[in-house]
């Protein structure tokens, strides 16, 4: 574990619209493993959020347990911050999210946190379509507890201890995707090309969007049989398309062939530019991308990109048609409007 | 990868681009110019690794090491050019380099007795005797070189003692005699036969007496004047040329000087002469110069300390005249100019304004120094370039007469100390080949050595914490105390604790990062955790295009990328690294899980004569 991170930055470090360079999104030095594919996660949200140019202190980060869970320390240390409680980070998200929509909120969660501990509590999140961006950092096993298999390994994949996994995934994409999720994404931690621009779009997407990253855990399930290792994933990983994040205002500079490249325009007016699409693919078809994933199961790959995307989903406020103004801004006149409305409320119900 | 060119005619070619070539990090040219200020060491002293032992307190080790690579550590410590600090690291992650020069000024103060760890001649005598004629520092090193190899030399000077332009010229505020004398006896001690108080009038002369090889380190001793220059010559008694009247003022010949002191010039010399005359009862002294303050040739820290001492410097003025009434020197008059500029030229531009008259008492004119030799006959075998300089080949310093060899302001002209020592160094080495009989083009090697710095998981036997305090300021006397007495050394040095700091503020550049590509896993933790992003994971190219493609395009040309071999994963990608900033902190290697990054510490030694 390094300690020490020197104060020095490039000096030709970039900046972004509001004037910052990338060191405004760090976070402190990382205390997880040399290697840990979550620091690269991290990484890629850092890059992501400068490049947004989103304001720090606009971002909450929640997350539950888990090596995965502790990484908001290392990334937006000028964000809001919640470590919650094992498998309990979507309950944290919506009332934070409840009670102020003007936020940004990133959930970050690992696949047992997410798939073991907290199934309940990511089924209802997914569901109740949050307006957030839910990393899953899956590295196939509980890295903080020392890297007992957790609910996503693969059947047939071998521990570092040499004991092979007997039991069904669960594939939180797909299960995302059949609870009515309008955003999921895989992604592999080590292709920060792909990521970064997927965690693009799911910032500017209004709804749930989840990012399921293969990220693999160096110390206890990156061995030889493992389907969560480095080269097995690189080796097996395919994709749905090549993905582009072009945000709003800027113009589309790649051309691709006819049939080749299609472009998905987000709520914001951003667009996802997508090429090189697969075949019998269509983003904004549930059911392609349920079969898609399906059908790489049963190849044995690993099937990455974005997977789908719905443009004009209904977060949980426009839903339950609830306030515009974050709770901490309304005064008593708002929140105590009088016997008058009462009665209105009243007569209503009548 | 290739492009096709479509041309003029409608005729396609493809270029085939070429792809970098792994860094062979086997030659250690490599590594050698990562560390940037040894580099830039015209005698290649390993700085990170004398600072280092400073920060440890072991002076007298920071000491030696210096001594064997520069000869005159407590010397350079005070008076260096430090071309090495313009070329450090740190000057560009931050306003300022380290402090190199005066950080080797501590180690020479605070060290023991070294007269344990110089080195004793060991070899028998080779029956061969030199002559070495001038005793500046070049003539100075080349003794202590070829000491060691038993040769018998004979050192010339037409003064009472060796030092050449350190004693002559160097005004004691800057370099006390004690320092000087002390490091030009380690040398004289070393069985070295002095001629002092003897000028040499004729080569043809010293090459009759039977030498076998002669050194030429006899500086560039003429000072440059401005004969032509109306009044010069009914002004005579007060107008001094600022060279001669420097060492005049060094060998107690002049005392004092006119209260209102014009010093006509913009180098070093004209800031030496300009303190000097303050310290001579010169109370009025403006230093005059042609050029915009800004292109004066002298260093920064030159300026700044005359100025400290109340010294202005009026710059864009050139001299018309001398002004001379009743045979006596009242003052000079300017003709001011601004500088117009045609691409690298310079000119000066009359600004049509009158002439400025200054009433001064006496004028010292520093406006430069040239070689001069009168002494060296010209139908000995010894071939002199347009310049009127001997003609000589750059690396081994021989002259067209094999026997004879030169270094130092003698060979090219005047430049500094540490240059002088630098060249001195390669002529010895050419001078002990050609004594023993081989040829002088086949240069011994460098010595070379990489170690593993790792001691822990996360440690390192170097101190790889990168601190951020700014350069600390070298304590002076106060001006008053310094104007009182010329020999008052002005610089303090630094105390042990800011001196601990300061070392502390070198970013250890030898320790290198080592990458062996076979163990890499592509995991992307060196490239997250770098914090000044010099690591990148990417498809090969040819330079250009690499260096515009990495993270941070790789705009610094003088710097090198470290470009790997095939990765094992063949994602097809390699690693460049842009050597520029990088901090050596060795996060990439703490943050390896496999550790494909190694720090290595790189140590780089001139061979010197004999070794
Ligand atoms: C005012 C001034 C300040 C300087 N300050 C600095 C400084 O701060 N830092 C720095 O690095 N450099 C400085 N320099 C430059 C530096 O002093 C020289 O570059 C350096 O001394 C050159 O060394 P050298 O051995 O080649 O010759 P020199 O030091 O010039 O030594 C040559 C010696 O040979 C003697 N000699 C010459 N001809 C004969 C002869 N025919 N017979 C016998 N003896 C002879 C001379 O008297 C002299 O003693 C300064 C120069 C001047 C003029
Ligand atoms: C209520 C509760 N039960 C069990 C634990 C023990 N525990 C800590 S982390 C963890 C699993 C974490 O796995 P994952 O979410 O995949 O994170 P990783 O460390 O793999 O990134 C468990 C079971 C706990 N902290 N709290
Ligand atoms: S145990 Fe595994 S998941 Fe946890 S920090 Fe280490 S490598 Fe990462
Ligand atoms: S030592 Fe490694 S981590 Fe540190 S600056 Fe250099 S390349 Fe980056
Ligand atoms: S940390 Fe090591 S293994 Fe990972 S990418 Fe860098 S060099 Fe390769
Ligand atoms: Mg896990």
């Amino acid at each position: 574990m390094s300690y020490f991170r020197p104060g020095f930055r490039h000096p030709e470090l970039p900046k972004n619209d509001l004037g910052y360079t990338k060191q405004q999104y760090e976070g402190a030095i990382s205390t997880l493993c040399a290697g840990c594919g979550h620091d690269s996660i991290s990484a890629a949200i850092v890059q992501s959020v400068f490049e947004l140019s989103i304001a720090p202190h606009q971002v909450a980060k929640l997350s539950g347990i888990g090596c995965s869970s502790k990484t908001p320390t290392y990334f937006l240390s000028n964000s809001h911050g919640f470590n919650s409680v094992h498998g309990r980070m979507p309950s944290v998200a919506t009332g934070a999210n409840l009670a102020n929509r003007d936020m940004i909120y990133i959930g970050v969660s690992g696949d047992g946190d997410s798939a073991s501990i907290g199934m309940g509590q990511f089924a209802h999140v997914v569901r109740r379509n949050l307006n957030m961006m839910y990393v899953v950092m899956n590295n196939g096993c509980y890295g903080l507890t020392k890297g007992q298999d957790s609910a996503t390994a693969d059947v047939g994949s071998r521990s570092k201890a040499g004991s092979v996994n007997r039991f069904e995934p669960i594939d939180l994409a797909s299960v995302a995707l059949q609870l009515g999720a309008t955003f999921v994404a895989r992604s592999f931690s080590g292709d920060k090309e792909q990521l970064v621009p997927l965690i693009k779009a799911a910032l500017s997407h209004s709804g749930f969007a989840l990012i399921d990253v293969v990220s693999p855990c160096v110390t206890f399930n990156n061995n030889p049989g493992s389907t969560k290792a480095y080269d097995y994933v690189r080796q097996h990983m395919q994709t749905t398309s090549l993905v582009d994040f072009v945000p709003m205002a800027e113009e589309i500079t790649t051309a691709y062939g006819e049939g080749e490249s299609r472009g998905v325009t987000m709520h914001d007016g951003s667009v996802i530019q997508l090429h090189k699409l697969r075949t019998e693919w269509n983003p904004e078809d549930r059911q392609s991308a349920l079969n898609a994933l399906a059908e790489s199961r049963e190849r044995g790959e690993v099937l990455t990109g974005l997977l789908y995307v719905e443009r004009d989903s209904r977060e949980l406020h426009e839903t339950i048609n609830s306030t515009r103004t974050p709770l901490r801004t309304l005064t008593e006149k708002e929140l105590c409007p009088g016997s008058s409305a009462l009665e209105t409320i009243n007569n209503s119900l009548r | 990868m290739r492009d096709p060119v479509v041309r003029g005619d409608g005729s396609t070619s493809i270029f085939w681009k070429l792809p970098l070539k792994p860094t062979d990090i086997q030659n250690g040219d490599y590594f050698h110019k990562v560390v940037d200020c040894q580099y830039a060491c015209p005698a290649h002293t390993p700085v990170p690794e004398y600072i280092r032992l400073i920060a440890q307190g072991r002076y007298t080790d920071a000491y030696m090491i210096n001594w064997v690579a520069n000869v005159f550590p407590g010397v350079l410590g005070r008076t260096c050019d430090r071309p090495c600090e313009p070329a450090c690291r740190r000057g560009r992650v931050e306003e300022q380099p380290v402090a190199i020069c005066r950080l080797k000024r501590v180690a020479a103060d605070n060290k023991s007795d070294v007269a344990e760890r110089l080195p004793k001649v060991s070899v028998a005598p080779t029956g061969k005797k030199v002559a070495l004629i001038g005793g500046g520092p070049a003539s100075l090193t080349v003794a202590r070189d070829l000491a060691l190899c038993g040769h018998e030399l004979h050192l010339f000077d037409e003064h009472s003692t060796a030092g050449g332009m350190m004693r002559c010229e160097i005004p004691s505020f800057r370099l006390p005699e004690e320092v000087l004398n002390e490091e030009v006896d380690y040398i004289l001690d070393m069985g070295v036969q002095k001629h002092f108080n003897t000028l040499v009038t004729s080569l043809k002369g010293v090459l009759e007496q039977g030498y076998d090889a002669v050194f030429v380190g006899t500086g560039a001793p003429k000072g440059r004047d401005l004969p032509d220059l109306p009044g010069r010559e009914e002004g005579a008694a007060n107008i001094h040329v600022g060279l001669s009247w420097l060492a005049n003022v060094a060998f107690g010949h002049v005392e004092s000087i006119g209260r209102r002191v014009l010093v006509l010039g913009g180098g070093n010399t004209a800031m030496d002469c300009c303190r000097t005359a303050r310290r001579l009862g010169g109370a009025d002294v403006k230093v005059v110069v042609r050029s915009p303050f800004a292109e004066m040739k002298a260093s920064p820290w030159e300026k700044e300390d005359a100025q400290h001492e109340g010294i202005p410097i009026l710059d864009n003025h050139v001299p018309i005249d001398f002004v001379i009434e009743s045979g006596k020197l009242v003052g000079m008059r300017f003709d001011r100019v601004h500088a117009i500029y045609d691409g690298a030229k310079r000119k000066l531009v009359s600004t049509g304004q009158p002439p400025v008259l200054l009433e001064c008492d006496d004028v010292l004119i520093a406006i430069g120094q040239e070689n001069s030799f009168p002494w060296i006959e010209r139908d000995i075998g010894i071939e002199f370039d347009k310049w009127d300089l001997p003609a000589l080949d750059e690396v081994t310093l021989q002259s067209s007469l094999p026997k004879v060899f030169f270094g130092g302001d003698a060979a090219f002209g005047p430049k500094n100390i540490i240059t002088a020592v630098a060249q001195a160094h390669q002529a010895a080495v050419s001078m002990h080949l050609f004594l023993s009989g081989e040829d002088v083009r086949v240069r011994p090697s460098p010595g070379v050595s990489l170690v593993s710095q790792k001691m822990g998981i996360h440690e390192w036997i170097y101190d790889n914490i990168v601190i951020n305090d700014e350069r600390y300021v070298v304590p002076q006397v106060e001006v008053e105390a310094a104007l009182s007495d010329r020999l008052l050394e002005v610089e303090l040095g630094y105390e042990h604790a800011e001196a601990l700091r300061e070392a502390l503020r070198c970013l250890n550049c030898d320790a290198q990062t080592v990458f062996t590509a076979e163990r890499c896993i592509e995991c992307d933790a060196c490239v997250d955790v770098c914090p000044v992003d010099c690591i990148n994971f990417l498809e090969n190219d040819e330079e250009e295009a690499l260096r515009q493609n990495l993270r941070i395009p790789a705009a610094n040309l003088t710097q090198s990328l470290y470009v790997s071999g095939d990765l094992p994963n063949q994602t097809g990608r390699i690693m460049v690294k842009d050597e520029n900033v990088c901090l050596h902190c060795g996060l990439c290697a703490e943050r390896c899980p496999t550790a494909a990054w190694d720090m290595q510490k790189f140590l780089y030694t001139v061979t010197h004569a004999g070794q």
